[in-house]
């Protein structure tokens, strides 16, 4: 299998397809700073401007998934799984009101994985 | 003596068990007639139901709130004062009451905002209440005919999104400026905390012209939004994270109009080798601010999480930092000797052990805690954490995300350049601390690291009267000080010619 930067549960992967079926297509933006920060935030395709510094990680149950640029310099050497936990959340993510929040669990690239994405290692 | 959980026989706050929105100076039932439930991280059980609002309820908090604009905006300073300075009367009337009940919505220690958070709810009401009298206007003589004057006006009707960390504190800093500028607000509550604010409104409604203060809960999504994409607000301020931050500045930059934000840091809280000179005083003092990183159980935009240390003191400062942090007192939030409480919901505490594990797998070292805290009977369902501290490097995760728990990572530094190297390497620029004795190294240091507020030989102060905002990705803006009025003011100038005689041009 390639390696991926980013890949989901399959949990996350129910609720996304629950919130397209409601808000069609959507985008992930992970989030830094206070409070709901360093959580990935799932908006409607469109609504948040992607902008050009952002990165692109890849994509979860076919949503695109991005990161600013300077966020990504210190986590480009992890991999991400989006998951999903009971919580409240806060921010204009569209999971909130159903008593979920999206969550990022994260483990190191291996040595393998970061040649193969062109990472220095 | 533990304080009794709210709503229970003894108990000195009774929280209503369902709570409406407060429009145009009234309760009143959300559009959509739903509501959700409120659970206090302390036990993980809901206690009260608040009202879930939409659009159409932002739509009538703003409808109340223009209405009430043009009363309230030519209402005299002084009267704008009073009514700010009996608010502040009135909270300190009911500061026990009030600090049960944030501690057991927030789940933050009740010695905390006994100490902290009620007693400066109260000093930023009283704050901006002389702010607002002593500012003035300014006059300018172009030349001998000529004179532009300068008044302060209100903007009008403005929206403000509250964070859940400090409930009525956040909440304080940003009604306090706007309302003694002459502003008409619409606010928006945290989801998690929206119960306190409703309990001030209970207590201080009566205190304000209907529709001064408006206050719609909810969702984010289902509330902030509409209020903050909205065309009637003439001004939106938020405390939160960067990505909502970005799309609340694109919302407003769709409507062409300010925002103010604070978004959080990564603060680094270095301890030069000085500290530790003598034991004494201040060493003990230097410790106390190393363990501030678990105040509010870490969930601060100003969390000392980076402790950096100058290796020549490194083991001493570890030995001691490690015994300082175990005599924390983790444990029910409503007894007074509690020092650590719960963590606001079960998201934060799920992302908080998502960052302790990542921590582990990146390879720095627990020198204490890591893991999730086991408390007995009522609590066990709460949402705790052990006060953690991690070894490790600055490129790390742990260094550099905001994990808003009672988490600190450290490392050390070998000298003045690489201290403030390392401090800096950071996407965030909020606070930071400085510990010496050297009063040029403070000084120093205190000026070359980019961070909006440099505590220097104390943290986690944080008094009316001194400015916070941030550099970098922390923000924009200024709050707690005066600087912050111009936030929420026009500046309105009169270019006036005193002069009888044509200019000469035609």
């Amino acid at each position: 299998m390639p390696a991926t930067r980013v890949s989901s549960t399959e949990a996350a992967d129910r609720l996304i397809r629950e919130l397209r079926a409601e808000h069609g297509e959507l985008v992930f933006h992970q989030s830094g700073g206070c409070c709901d920060g360093s959580a990935p935030m799932c908006f409607p395709r469109g609504d948040f401007r992607i902008g050009g510094g952002d990165v692109l990680l890849g994509e979860v149950a076919g949503v695109p998934f991005y990161m600013g640029g300077a966020q990504f310099a210190f986590w480009k050497h992890t991999h991400l799984t989006v998951d999903v936990v009971p919580g409240r959340g806060s921010g204009f993510s569209l999971e909130a009101p159903r008593g979920v929040r999206f969550l990022v669990r994260s483990r190191v690239l291996t040595t393998e994985e970061l040649r193969e994405l062109g990472e220095p290692v | 003596m533990t304080y009794v959980p709210p709503n229970h026989d003894g108990a000195i706050v009774r929280f209503r068990a369902r709570y409406e929105n407060f429009i145009g100076g009234d309760w009143v039932k959300p559009a959509k007639g739903q509501y959700f439930e409120d659970i206090t991280p302390v036990t993980g059980r809901a206690f009260c139901e608040v009202a879930r609002g939409s659009s159409a309820d932002i739509e009538t908090a703003l409808d109340a709130a223009h209405g009430a604009k043009a009363a309230w905006g030519k209402t005299s300073a002084g009267d704008r004062a009073s009514v700010l300075w009996k608010i502040a009367d009135r909270i300190e009337q009911n500061l026990e009451k009030l600090a049960v009940a944030e501690s057991w919505e927030n789940g933050k220690p009740v010695r905390e905002t006994l100490a902290a958070d009620l007693p400066l709810v109260v000093d930023h009401f009283r704050y901006f209440a002389g702010c607002i009298r002593a500012q003035e206007g300014g006059v300018s003589e172009l030349d001998g005919d000529t004179v532009a004057y300068h008044f302060h006006e209100p903007l009008g009707v403005v929206g403000q999104i509250i964070p859940w960390n400090f409930p009525l504190l956040m909440a304080a800093w940003k009604l306090a400026p706007a309302l003694a500028a002459g502003n008409c607000v619409v606010i928006k509550p945290a989801e998690q905390t929206p119960a306190t604010m409703m309990m001030l409104m209970d207590l201080v409604g009566d205190l304000l012209p209907p529709g001064v203060v408006n206050v719609v809960n909810g969702f984010g999504v289902e509330a902030g939004k509409p209020l903050a994409s909205n065309k009637r607000i003439a001004k939106i301020a938020f405390t939160g994270e960067t990505t909502t931050g970005r799309l609340i500045m694109q919302y407003a930059s769709e409507n062409l109009i300010p925002v103010t934000l604070e978004l959080g840091g990564k603060s680094p809280n270095v301890f030069f080798e000085d500290v530790f000179a003598k034991d004494d005083d201040f060493a003990d003092k230097a410790l106390e601010g190393f363990a501030m990183f678990a105040l509010n159980q870490g969930e601060v935009c100003t969390c000392p999480s980076r402790a950096l240390v100058q290796e020549s003191i490194l083991g001493q400062f570890v030995e001691r930092a490690v015994a300082r942090t175990k005599r924390h007192v983790p444990g029910n939030p409503l007894d007074p000797k509690t020092t650590v409480g719960a963590q606001a919901s079960n998201d934060q505490l799920e992302k908080i052990l998502a960052y302790i594990d990542i921590g582990k797998k990146e390879g720095a070292k627990v020198l204490t805690g890591g893991g999730r805290a086991e408390l007995p009977g009522d609590l066990a369902k709460g949402y705790y954490v052990q006060p953690t501290i991690f070894q490790g490097t600055n490129e790390m995760r742990v260094f550099q995300e905001e994990i808003f728990g009672p988490v600190v990572s450290l490392a050390p530094f070998r000298d003045f350049d690489h201290a403030i190297k390392t401090a800096n390497e950071t996407l965030y620029g909020l606070g930071a601390g400085v510990w010496t004795r050297d009063g040029n190294t403070a000084y120093r240091a205190g000026r070359a690291i980019e961070a909006g507020r440099v505590w220097t030989n104390c943290y986690h102060l944080y008094p009316a009267h001194a400015a916070f905002g941030g550099y970098k990705q922390s923000g924009i803006g200024r709050e707690n000080h005066r600087m912050m009025l111009a936030h929420y003011q026009q500046t309105k100038n009169l270019l006036v010619s005193y002069s009888p005689k044509a200019m000469g041009f035609f």
